[in-house]
């Protein structure tokens, strides 16, 4: 096992979902490294939330952005620089609310990026005021009367956006969780997971999952069909069986590959510029 | 001063522009300076639009308010501009679609069945241009041989069909205004969008973001089109904000990187300006000022930006802000800028506005300071990495990733040395001290550029004081009536010394500029300066040098 940890102090909520997610992480990036991967090759983003402390307590590349702008900023890294393996942490309101548009796009270009949703429901920082993927009516502080719109299924939307990996795991289930993660980061293209994590403060869920998670088996996530009628079993909002694992995968071409890696020297680029000025007379 | 103005107006869609550029480079290669102004509606067909392409023996960087040769392809172009017309100036027309009523009988006229001659060789009432220029040149006694010459160099569809008809145009016969051949060198003609696109490429530019909006729209076509040559990776993403954050992105993994919008994309942008600030990532930003507020008047100009531009973003960063008064200083300016983002890592803004972006320029490469090539300051590779290292200078060594064995981290938050999240109130003053630090030094660097452009008469009392593209308008205003220029070119951090130098032995100053609120003005308060008379132009039209003259000349 690699030694991943920093000096930062963590500051989670004792119970907190993020630290499977942290453990889970940990141990994939500790095999991706043992497997070869040099530890330099791995570039952590992550947006604004509770789910945004993880970069700071793991000692990789990092790239500590804004509320809802993970996507893009991760976007650019890769296509500078496919060789790596960029992983970006984000939240429900985070990148199902503020940056909504940025994860549609990037999931229309498949990038070989990984986003790792923390989807715990409910704004922990700013105190518990309900997200994009709370259930109708859930009372939060911005919302004491309860909620009056429906959630969204990030995993339907991204799905028709054009993603060619979407999963689902739980912060309880922690073994399942590296297995989903190892598998994210390494499809080619565009990946999703959404963790039904747990904030134990605000809205705290652990009972309800746990009656109402199944672990997918025997099912082929190559079928569209059968991956969009299995993601809208449930819909965030009313019971139903939710189902844990890999929903969809596929392989199509990814965006960044369709960039040249070319370097110019300076004395190439000056002659270039002369016969481009030419061009102008 | 020899000069001449030729304007050409039809609908929108009408290839006017295309026009205007074949006018321009068939007078450089008769050795005249050449700047063109256009002025288009914002839709994409129909409406009038028309350019101005104005030729002299000396350098220009404005146009006048008169045609020597007015090109009508349509009756707005007479309506429009009959006012431009003097006594010796020659209406080129189609006749078949445009009538002189109210053009004084005493100005000559080349009436041309433009429409119904087009028709015998092609269904493309496009063709007209072709057809008109070449009545031009036969009007203006300009030898075939360079029209021909300049068609092939400029057309890349259907070209013997275009000098076919150009020929036709050429062979009808016609009263000659005679424009004579001077003895300067062709130079190019470039726009300023292009040549900020050549100067951030010269400064080593990897990678473009950017989101269309006029009048920065060209840097992003210009760079789409011809950056694969120079190695350079072009993304349009979904809004503004992935842009910048696509930018900051890039310059993480340390490449070089810009991007370019106008106000409205800018409003977007300025959580990223705050975060290129905090996380001391470098990047270039091109504003292109046009007339607002909102969205205003999407194709006219106005210099509107600059306090927009010295305050986007919020907290306290370091910043460099510059603006080209013509071509050459924004190929010059852009490279630098992106140089100085590169060693200072701080956002450098780069203001244009509709009137330079989009209007063209005489260019001479050879007349343009040596730039160099800019490093990120180096780690010695002692100890651990730390990305934001307190320095003296306040820069910290900049390393590329992936590097084997260091870990780089940047951050949005308040951090450490090594990039994680703070809150402690020492080190939150002390990392706030290390990026405002930079300011400073970078002031003392901005000693060795020519941060302030002084023109007309160095010796006179009076003085203009303007920025941007105001500069040609205001120098020739100033050598016509006399007077000394003085133009800022680096505006942010305000190069304090090389300006009062430029004020010394002046007693009255006058600012002119594209704002309703002299913007410039006020930022000169902070500085103690005092302007004692401002001209002020906020229709969305740049000034012309008549129109200063004649203000200049009722203040003075």
């Amino acid at each position: 096992m690699v030694n991943l940890n920093t000096y930062a102090q963590n500051t989670w909520c004792p119970g907190c979902g993020n630290f499977s997610i942290l453990t889970s992480i940990k141990l994939v990036l500790s095999s991706l490294v043992e497997e070869g991967l040099g530890l330099e090759n791995i570039i952590l983003v992550s947006g604004i939330g509770c789910h945004a402390k993880i970069v700071d307590y793991i000692n990789a590349n990092s790239f500590y952005s804004l509320h809802g702008r993970v996507v893009p900023a991760a976007e650019a890294i890769k296509i500078a620089r496919p060789g790596t393996k960029v992983i970006c942490f984000s939240g429900d309101g985070d990148s199902y609310g503020e940056g909504m548009e940025h994860l549609i796009f990037a999931a229309k270009r498949n990038i070989d990026i990984t986003v790792i949703v923390h989807n715990n429901r409910v704004y922990g920082l700013t105190t518990g005021q309900y997200t994009p993927t709370s259930p109708l009516g859930y009372k939060g502080r911005s919302t004491p009367y309860g909620t009056k719109e429906h959630p969204v299924n990030p995993l339907e939307l991204i799905l028709a956006s054009g993603a060619s990996f979407l999963a689902r795991g739980t912060s309880h289930g922690m073994e399942q969780l590296k297995n989903i993660f190892k598998e994210a980061v390494m499809h080619k293209g565009f990946s999703l997971v959404d963790v039904l994590q747990v904030c134990v403060t605000y809205y705290n869920m652990y009972e309800y999952y746990d009656k109402h998670i199944y672990e997918l088996s025997g099912y082929n996530p190559q079928d569209y069909n059968q991956a969009f009628s299995k993601i809208r079993e449930w819909d965030y909002n009313t019971e139903a069986p939710i189902a844990l694992g890999v929903l969809y995968k596929k392989e199509m071409p990814s965006f960044e590959s369709s960039f040249k890696q070319v370097k110019v020297d300076p004395l190439d680029r000056e002659n270039k510029i002369k016969q481009v000025l030419k061009s102008f007379i | 001063m020899e000069e001449l103005s030729v304007l050409i107006g039809g609908k929108a869609g009408f290839g006017i522009d295309t026009s205007s550029v074949i006018i321009a480079r068939i007078l450089n290669r008769m050795g005249y300076y050449i700047y063109i102004y256009r002025d288009y509606p914002s839709l994409i067909r129909g409406g009038h639009t028309f350019s101005l392409i104005r030729a002299s023996n000396q350098k220009i960087g404005a146009h006048r308010n008169s045609a020597d040769y007015l090109l009508a392809l349509n009756q707005d172009t007479i309506n429009l501009h009959k006012d431009k017309l003097n006594d010796d100036s020659l209406i080129i027309y189609d006749s078949n679609a445009v009538n002189l009523e109210g053009v004084a009988d005493s100005i000559a006229r080349n009436p041309i069945a433009l429409t119904e001659l087009v028709k015998q060789e092609s269904p493309s009432e496009i063709m007209r241009n072709t057809c008109i220029i070449g009545s031009f040149c036969k009007a203006a006694d300009i030898k075939w041989g360079i029209l021909e010459e300049v068609l092939r160099s400029a057309i890349d569809k259907e070209l013997d069909l275009n000098l076919k008809i150009a020929r036709k145009g050429y062979e009808i016969p016609a009263q000659v205004k005679k424009i004579p051949e001077l003895n300067n060198p062709a130079l190019s003609i470039i726009t300023g969008n292009e040549a900020v696109s050549l100067g951030l490429i010269k400064a080593g530019l990897d990678t473009f973001i950017a989101y269309p909006m006029t009048p920065s729209s060209g840097i992003l076509h210009s760079l789409a089109q011809k950056g694969s040559d120079f190695g350079l990776k072009v993304i349009h993403p979904e809004s503004e904000i992935a842009v910048i954050l696509m930018a900051l992105g890039v310059s993480y993994v340390g490449e070089k990187v810009a991007v370019a919008t106008s106000g409205g994309g800018f409003c977007l942008m300025t959580e990223g300006v705050s975060f290129s600030g905090m996380s001391e990532l470098p990047l270039v930003i091109v504003l292109g000022q046009r007339t607002g507020p909102s969205t205003g008047l999407p194709t006219y100009t106005g210099q509107t930006e600059l306090h927009f531009a010295l305050n986007a973003g919020h907290g306290e960063f370091s910043r460099f802000i510059v603006a080209p008064g013509d071509a050459q200083e924004a190929y010059y300016w852009s490279a630098i800028a992106l140089n100085i983002s590169t060693k200072y890592q701080i956002p450098s803004i780069i203001l244009t506005d509709k009137t330079m972006a989009e209007g063209a320029y005489s260019f001479n490469l050879d007349e343009i300071k040596e730039i160099k090539n800019q490093e990120f300051l180096p780690w010695d590779k002692k100890g651990p990495y730390k990305r934001y290292l307190d320095t003296e200078s306040g820069i910290s060594p900049l390393v590329t990733v992936p590097q084997k064995d260091t870990v780089v981290k940047i951050n949005s938050y308040e951090h450490d040395e090594y990039g994680i999240t703070t809150e402690e109130s020492a080190l939150t003053k002390k990392m706030a001290d290390k990026r405002l630090r930079k300011e400073k030094y970078l002031l003392e660097d901005l000693e060795n550029y020519p941060s302030v452009g002084v023109y007309g008469k160095l010796d006179a009392q009076e003085a203009i004081i303007c920025w941007g593209s105001n500069k040609g308008v205001c120098t020739e205003a100033a050598q016509k009536l006399g007077l000394k220029v003085i133009h800022l070119v680096v505006l942010w951090p305000f190069p304090l010394k090389q300006f009062q130098d430029a004020l010394k032995g002046v007693n009255k100053t006058y600012s002119i500029e594209n704002n309703a609120t002299a913007q410039l003005a006020v930022l000169l308060k902070r500085f103690n300066i005092n302007i004692d008379q401002y001209i002020l132009k906020y229709d969305g039209r740049p000034f012309t040098a008549e129109e200063i003259e004649r203000q200049l000349e009722a203040h003075g």
